[in-house]
């Protein structure tokens, strides 16, 4: 509306650029992070890391193969670069390269956190829209109750202590699945639903809510006057609707996601990223440590960077496209 | 004033269930946290070697630790640690992001934009990667849990101070002090904060129990709290590794932890729940007088005949009725208007007729034909055809009741898609033919375009095109002109009036502008406090209207030539709300020929004169002040 001439003409390429760019500093950012956090460390972190009685020899030579001896402004030129081609150092605990470790460890992050996604999206939408149809107007007060004081509940628990109270029914006491660890398909049933249904309770919160609302929108009666079959009505007409803010909290949710499935994955001793990250900071593995934060955090910026140029197609007024 | 808005807030809060139970809770904890290291201090230190790694057992219900020491003890000892962590998390995000947040007014608009791209910039960073990072900085611990924790916090103080800063500095006090000259921090101190105190408990009361959590959930991995320290969730995590063994060690904080989140997260939710509800009006019952119009023999080939039509909606207090016994005849191709203040029950008759009043409201009538049809004795299946089709709705905003997901054309082919067994692209075909009926150029295109594209203009037709797609015998236009502009309005009149007389649908024209009325409507319905008061022919509306409703409303329409020097002529006082509808004619308290009679009994619908009828104990009979429309004539 601001804008004159090619810039007015094409608001959506223009939306794109302003995300992209965004994500351009936002990565950026995360970069110098990760690169200041070694060197905020107070003292020697080698000295640190290899502990008093290190010989100073081998602290020397760690110092120079991290590069720690060179000017800053080298040290990170060469860590940029490093990192855009994948290399991402030596391991000071393994010595092996940590691109190996993640490597191994990434693929069953991401399938953990993405089942869960799926499962909580396909669960969520529904659930909050049948319960927000069974309770409109104020219908079924004593649905009404059970929903919002289950969902409160649920949506309350932490993933670990979740994670904890399932393993010790289902896993201890019941041993319908595994205490720990990735051993086939039955020893993912508890880590998803740990990781799954706090996110279920709380988007479905949302989708309800905001359901509700688009069903006391003007529109709305407009689709009953036309006498539509439900699944039209609900469907075609207030779906689409309640579908944006939905999104909006969904991405917030999935960036959440990433932080709970490091705390699942070390209640389910799941070899993932989510482990060895706590246990590199134990043993201040700086470099393993380093590159699963850059990972992770690039996960999530990019995550939401997804999520908003959805929105930015999917809102019809753009609104979200101004910003 | 705030204060007694907080109070009332807290107090409503505690008077819930769940707030109740969330606060005594939230109480044992406050306690257990400040006498729990006195009293079990001793038991959760005494090393015992002879006893180590113990379940349950009675001695030492949650069993014991590596060291022999009493898990029990120690869960009731690590109740401070927890609480003061997550209380100082909260305290560090509060004085980070509240002065963050108000930054803002303080320093005006650019300011305020700089702001809030850093908060979104920060709302989405996960909170644990946050809390990794200071581990490695700052070396696991207590610290930096708190920190991260705080620092994770601080968005959305900053972000709750900010919008509600700038809703109440937007606000008439806050300009006025500006206009007086009061510096902006005075502003602040004074006027901003201590309307935004309520929220911002909220807010501490939800973040304490977030840190909480967050903070066990950091020391169960390892990154917060470390020995010989402990709180919860390094308990927790002690326990886990033997929860095969010893199952209580792991659940006695696991159970610790969930009380302590239930209590601040309930309480916050009771709060929330308390500060939302604003305490409803006190409505007075109001029963009975259940009379209705007389009634009189269904009407002959009427498309729609509506006798005693009553909407009820359901109170604390009992029902109350904003439509009450309106009856109605509507002959084919014949324009009848509704006219009334707002709040008259004029709106909620037509979606009454159409069967559309939403709960919990209730429509009854003794007797409800649409084209000759019992609306109520039809089948399910038959009556949504038959007001799917045959009823076509007009409603007052084009902008809200267009879908805004959903492209135009779509939403017209709809109707004859499910009504009219049509295929798509047939269906498709029909809609861009309505709109080139209700004359939008360039159908095809406007067909492909989102509500939003079109003009509010446009957006009109496309509804009544919507209604021309099934085969409408009537057509309820609700003040389908006043969002429209001035020029807008006569081209969306003289179109409802050639559609009518083209299709020989019936129309339902409901107005506020007695002006509009007279010039587009063959019969006019004057509504007051949910009953039709005075019912007459147009003609009759401008020469000799009987009910004093009627002829104030008249006056009180300004024409051109009116002097201006002279005050607008406006009727005293306001209608009833629906619950406090007095007995006897409700419009006695602003009428100026009012008597007792008036004032204790109710007027009944009475014929005066072939076409007009009038509930009135005093219908007068001398040609009425009629205001602007005389000037204009009628058609």
């Amino acid at each position: 509306m601001r804008g004159s001439g090619w810039t007015a003409n094409h608001p959506m390429l223009v939306f794109v650029a302003r995300r992209s760019a965004r994500l351009v500093v936002s990565l950026a950012l995360l970069l110098v992070l990760s690169f200041a956090m070694i060197h905020l460390i107070p003292g020697d972190p080698v000295r640190a890391a290899l502990g008093p009685r290190a010989p100073q020899s081998r602290v020397l030579a760690l110092r120079h193969d991290l590069r720690l001896d060179e000017p800053l402004a080298k040290q990170f030129v060469d860590y940029a670069g490093n990192v855009v081609r994948g290399h991402f150092g030596t391991s000071f605990v393994s010595n092996l390269p940590v691109s190996e470790i993640i490597g191994e460890r990434l693929p069953n992050t991401a399938r953990l956190a993405g089942i869960a996604f799926v499962v909580i999206l396909g669960l969520s939408l529904p659930i909050g829209m049948l319960a927000a149809i069974l309770t409109r107007d104020g219908r079924r007060r004593g649905t009404d109750l059970a929903f919002t004081s289950v969902t409160g509940g649920l949506a309350m628990v932490p993933e670990f202590l979740l994670g904890v109270g399932l393993v010790y029914v289902f896993a201890v006491t019941l041993k319908w699945f595994p205490v720990a660890g990735q051993s086939g398909v039955s020893s993912y049933v508890l880590p998803v639903t740990s990781l799954c249904l706090g996110s279920i309770a709380a988007l479905a919160r949302i989708v309800r809510a905001e359901t509700l609302k688009v069903l006391g929108e003007d529109y709305m009666r407009t689709a009953r006057s036309k006498r539509l079959p439900a699944r039209l009505e609900y469907l075609r007409h207030c779906l689409p609707n309640m579908l944006t803010a939905t999104l909006t909290l969904g991405g917030l949710l999935l960036g959440g996601l990433i932080g709970g499935t490091v705390l699942v994955e070390n209640v389910f001793a799941w070899p993932g990223l989510g482990t060895i990250i706590t246990q590199s900071v134990a043993q201040q593995d700086y470099a393993l440590a380093q590159a699963i934060i850059l990972l992770l955090g690039s996960a999530v910026l990019i995550i939401n960077f997804g999520v908003d140029l959805l929105l930015g197609t999917l809102d019809r007024r753009s609104t979200i496209r101004q910003a | 004033m705030t204060r007694g808005r907080r109070s009332g807030a807290l107090g409503a809060a505690l008077r819930t269930p769940t707030g109740a139970i969330a606060a005594l809770l939230l109480a044992a904890l406050l306690v257990l946290a400040l006498v729990g290291p006195l009293i079990w201090g001793h038991e959760a230190r005494a090393i015992d070697v002879a006893n180590m790694l113990q379940g349950g057992s009675s001695a030492h219900p949650l069993g014991t630790d590596n060291l022999g020491r009493d898990l029990l003890a120690r869960v009731l000892v690590a109740c401070r640690l927890s609480l003061a962590l997550a209380v100082l998390a909260t305290l560090v995000g509060a004085v980070i992001g509240i002065p963050w947040g108000a930054l803002p007014v303080v320093l005006g608009r650019r300011g305020a934009r700089f702001v809030n791209a850093s908060i979104d910039f920060s709302v989405a960073f996960p909170s644990l990667l946050l809390a990794i990072f200071l581990a490695v900085v700052l070396g696991a611990g207590a610290l930096a849990a708190v920190l991260a924790l705080g620092l994770v916090s601080a968005p959305a103080f900053a972000r709750l101070t900010q919008t509600l800063a700038a809703s109440v500095a937007g606000s008439d006090y806050v300009a006025a002090a500006r206009v007086l000259g009061v510096p902006r921090s005075r502003v602040l101190a004074r006027h901003v904060l201590p309307n935004v105190a309520e929220p911002l408990i909220l807010n501490v009361t939800l973040t304490v129990g977030y840190a909480l959590l967050s903070i066990a959930g950091l020391s169960f991995l390892g990154l917060g709290v470390q020995p010989p320290d402990y709180d919860w969730g390094r308990l927790l995590q002690d326990g886990l590794q033997r929860i095969y063994v010893t199952p209580g060690a792991a659940l006695g904080p696991a159970v610790a932890i969930v009380i302590a989140g239930l209590a601040f997260n309930g309480l916050g939710e009771a709060l929330a729940r308390a500060a939302s509800t604003r305490p409803a009006v006190r409505k007075r019952p109001r029963r009975g007088t259940a009379a209705t119009v007389a009634d009189g023999a269904p009407v002959e080939d009427a498309v729609l005949d509506v006798a005693g039509l009553t909407v009820a909606f359901p109170t604390p207090d009992g029902p109350v009725t904003p439509v009450r016994g309106v009856s109605l005849a509507v002959g084919p191709g014949e324009i009848v208007g509704i006219v009334g203040e707002s709040g008259s029950g004029k709106s909620l008759t037509a979606l009454a007729i159409a069967q559309l009043v939403p709960a919990p409201g209730e429509t009854a009538a003794q007797r409800l034909r649409i084209a000759g049809r019992d609306v109520r004795a039809i089948p399910a299946a038959e009556r949504r055809r038959l007001l799917g089709t045959s009823v076509a709705m007009v409603f007052q905003d084009p902008t809200a009741s267009l879908n805004p997901a959903l492209r135009v054309g779509r939403q017209l082919a709809e109707v004859a898609e499910v009504h009219g067994g049509a295929r798509r692209s047939e269906a498709m075909r029909m809609a861009v033919e309505r709109l080139r009926t209700v004359r939008i150029p360039a159908p095809e295109r406007r067909a492909r375009r989102f509500p939003h594209e079109l003009s509010g203009g446009m957006r009109q037709r496309a509804m009544i095109a919507m209604g021309l797609m099934g085969s409408p015998r009537l057509i309820i236009a609700d003040e389908p002109t006043s969002a429209l502009d001035v020029t807008v309005q006569q081209q969306i009149l003289r179109l409802l009036r050639q559609v009518s007389d083209e299709t020989g649908a019936a129309l339902i024209f409901i107005s506020h502008d007695m002006a509009v009325v007279a010039e587009l409507c063959q019969r006019v319905l004057v509504m007051y406090a949910g009953r039709v008061v005075e019912e007459l022919d147009v003609a009759t509306l401008l020469s000799a209207p009987a009910h004093p409703y009627t002829r104030a409303l008249l006056a009180s329409v300004p024409e051109m030539a009116t002097d201006r020097d002279q005050p607008l002529a406006t009727i005293p006082g306001r209608p009833p709300e629906p619950h406090e509808v007095p007995e006897g004619c409700p419009f006695a308290p602003r009428c100026p020929l009012a008597d007792d009679r008036c004032r204790t009994q109710l007027p009944m619908l009475r014929e005066l004169a072939p076409g007009q009828a009038a509930a009135c104990w005093h219908p007068q009979a001398d040609p009425a002040p009629v205001g602007g429309i005389a000037a204009e004539g009628c058609g």
